[in-house]
């Protein structure tokens, strides 16, 4: 279940990030990106904290 | 006679003096970390790199773009800066850290006594409410986005408009709010915002490159120097050349790395050469991420409110960002200021305290020049805590040398150490003096800031140990009624 969720975690960040340089790229618009960016956004904050948050807090 | 320290004395009546209060606050850190606590270095990696990723990079780097840095004193000057404050942070926080295994607090109560410390405590607390002032004011931007708020500009000092105001109220109370309901689940959110991010900023920067002309790696460099940091300042600011950048980079984290803040971070590390690893944060945050939204105010000719030129790079996600990176940098911001302030009032519970602190942030935040003067207020801020970390620092290495005690302060019960106080207050009268005569400007101060304080507290301490001066001591157990 665990990886799962990391799994879904990367692909979360891969769409924040690998978008904008597909606009760099002249391959997608940029509503596009930001479409997808949101996307991300949204599976990364859904389960990230999930497994992220939950390693030892001593600091 | 005997003495009893009311830090030590484990059956001391409740809290009532100054030195007790204070102690109470931070009794969870008293101890020196013991070995089994200690972090390893992916720790200290996740934690600088996501601590120097925050709300702050959106105004930095934009404000480097409006004060006419060139392109080339930018990367020089970033890549200088930050490995001068790598080398702070491992060669004077981190030695002392792993040696003491103590954080700041009782490292500077050995040192400065219990009183002296109540004072810089203070200080710290009120540079932390403006802290976080600036950086609601930055999620303001954001939050206003969807309602045609008028953004702050450049020259606005005073709030410019009603929708600013209820914005800014509405983003300080939900700060407030969250920080008297629960700090560590902010803290969680911080830490798993982190990486994301990151990953926003370059995003960002990396999808309005082609609106400037950037169409290959190659077209980056004379775009850069054409059209993002062209070397002339925006009109009425001051230019800022390399060494402006150099000292900046340098001194932004003066309070955390020679002003010694970072000792409760680095006591944690096994090896003082994790030291190094705030190189993570520094390159990440301090280089990549204010390249970025240097970027990304060029995208937006010259705008340097942080919710419209993140919008404008990465839509929806850009302004999230901002709110997050504005939220969680004042979130532990404010529980640090309310835990600070609390000692001026114990009988007040903490969520009251914080609501006071909450609003002083607030009022704060609704004054746009604490955002677009951040770069004179970061450097002001570690200009002021920074001497007490000289202080420190000449009190571990360099008195022992010269045949002097350390930790005087402790060693002779004092409430208020006279020669960490004048050296605090004297290199801060003489940097200003040094602005006022010479018209040095503030970034520049810390470097001889530092040796100021560094060489006033060596001469005031001999002179204080020779003689036997004493001022006035914890009480005695004779003296309890």
């Amino acid at each position: 279940m665990r990886s799962w969720l990391k799994v879904i975690s990367f692909v979360g960040l891969g769409l924040t990030v690998v978008p904008a340089l597909l606009v760099f790229a002249g391959s997608i618009p940029w509503a596009t990106h930001a479409r997808l960016m949101m996307v991300g956004t949204v599976l990364w904050f859904a389960t990230a904290p999930l497994w992220l948050g939950r390693t030892d807090g001593t600091h | 006679m005997i003495t009893s320290d009311p830090g030590i004395d484990a059956a001391a009546p409740p809290p009532n003096t100054l030195a007790e209060r204070l102690d109470a606050l931070n009794e969870f850190d008293r101890e020196p970390v013991p070995q089994s606590r200690l972090q390893g270095k992916g720790s200290f990696i996740g934690l600088y790199a996501g601590e120097h990723v925050a709300g702050t990079e959106f105004v930095i780097g934009p404000l480097f773009v409006a004060h006419g840095v060139a392109a080339g004193d930018l990367f020089l000057g970033l890549l200088l800066g930050n490995l001068l404050a790598v080398l702070s942070w491992a060669f004077i926080t981190a030695p002392i850290a792993t040696r003491t295994r103590l954080n700041l607090y009782w490292q500077l109560r050995k040192v400065a006594g219990p009183n002296l410390l109540f004072a810089y405590n203070i200080v710290n607390a009120l540079m932390f409410c403006f802290l976080a002032g600036s950086m609601i004011s930055v999620a303001a931007t954001a939050v206003g986005l969807p309602f045609g708020m008028r953004m702050p500009e450049l020259a606005d000092r005073y709030p410019n408009s009603a929708g600013w105001v209820l914005v800014v109220f509405l983003v300080g109370a939900v700060v407030t709010t969250l920080a008297i309901l629960g700090f560590s689940k902010i803290a969680t959110l911080s830490k798993v915002a982190a990486p994301w991010m990151f990953l926003v900023f370059v995003a960002a920067a990396v999808a309005v490159l082609p609106t400037l002309g950037v169409r290959s790696v190659g077209d980056f460099w004379p775009v850069a120097q054409e059209r993002i940091w062209t070397g002339v300042p925006a009109e009425g600011v001051r230019k800022f050349t390399f060494w402006h950048v150099l000292f900046f980079a340098w001194f932004c984290n003066m309070a955390m790395h020679i002003g010694m803040a970072d000792m409760t971070i680095l006591r944690y590390a096994r090896k003082w050469q994790y030291g190094f690893l705030s190189a993570f944060g520094m390159y990440l945050g301090h280089f990549v991420a204010w390249i970025a939204s240097g970027i990304l105010t060029a995208a937006a000719l010259g705008s340097i409110a942080p919710g419209p030129i993140a919008y404008l790079g990465a839509g929806v996600a850009g302004a999230i960002c901002v709110v997050i990176a504005g939220w969680t940098t004042a979130n532990p911001t404010l529980y640090r200021a309310g835990l600070a302030l609390q000692t001026i009032s114990p009988n007040w519970k903490r969520w009251k305290v914080t609501l006071v602190a909450g609003a002083i942030t607030t009022s704060a935040a609704l004054f746009p020049a604490l955002m677009m003067k951040l770069l004179d207020f970061v450097a002001l801020y570690g200009l002021i805590l920074m001497p007490m970390g000289a202080v420190i620092f000449a009190d571990y290495w360099l008195l022992p040398k010269l045949g002097l005690r350390r930790e005087y302060a402790q060693l002779q019960r004092l409430l208020f150490s006279v020669p960490a106080a004048v050296s605090w207050v004297g290199t801060l009268i003489a940097c200003w003096a040094l602005n006022r005569i010479t018209g040095l400007e503030i970034f520049f101060l810390g470097l001889p800031g530092w040796f100021m304080a560094t060489l006033l507290f060596i001469g005031l301490s001999y002179a204080q140990q020779m003689n036997g001066v004493r001022t006035p001591a914890y009480r005695t157990v004779e003296s309890e009624p």
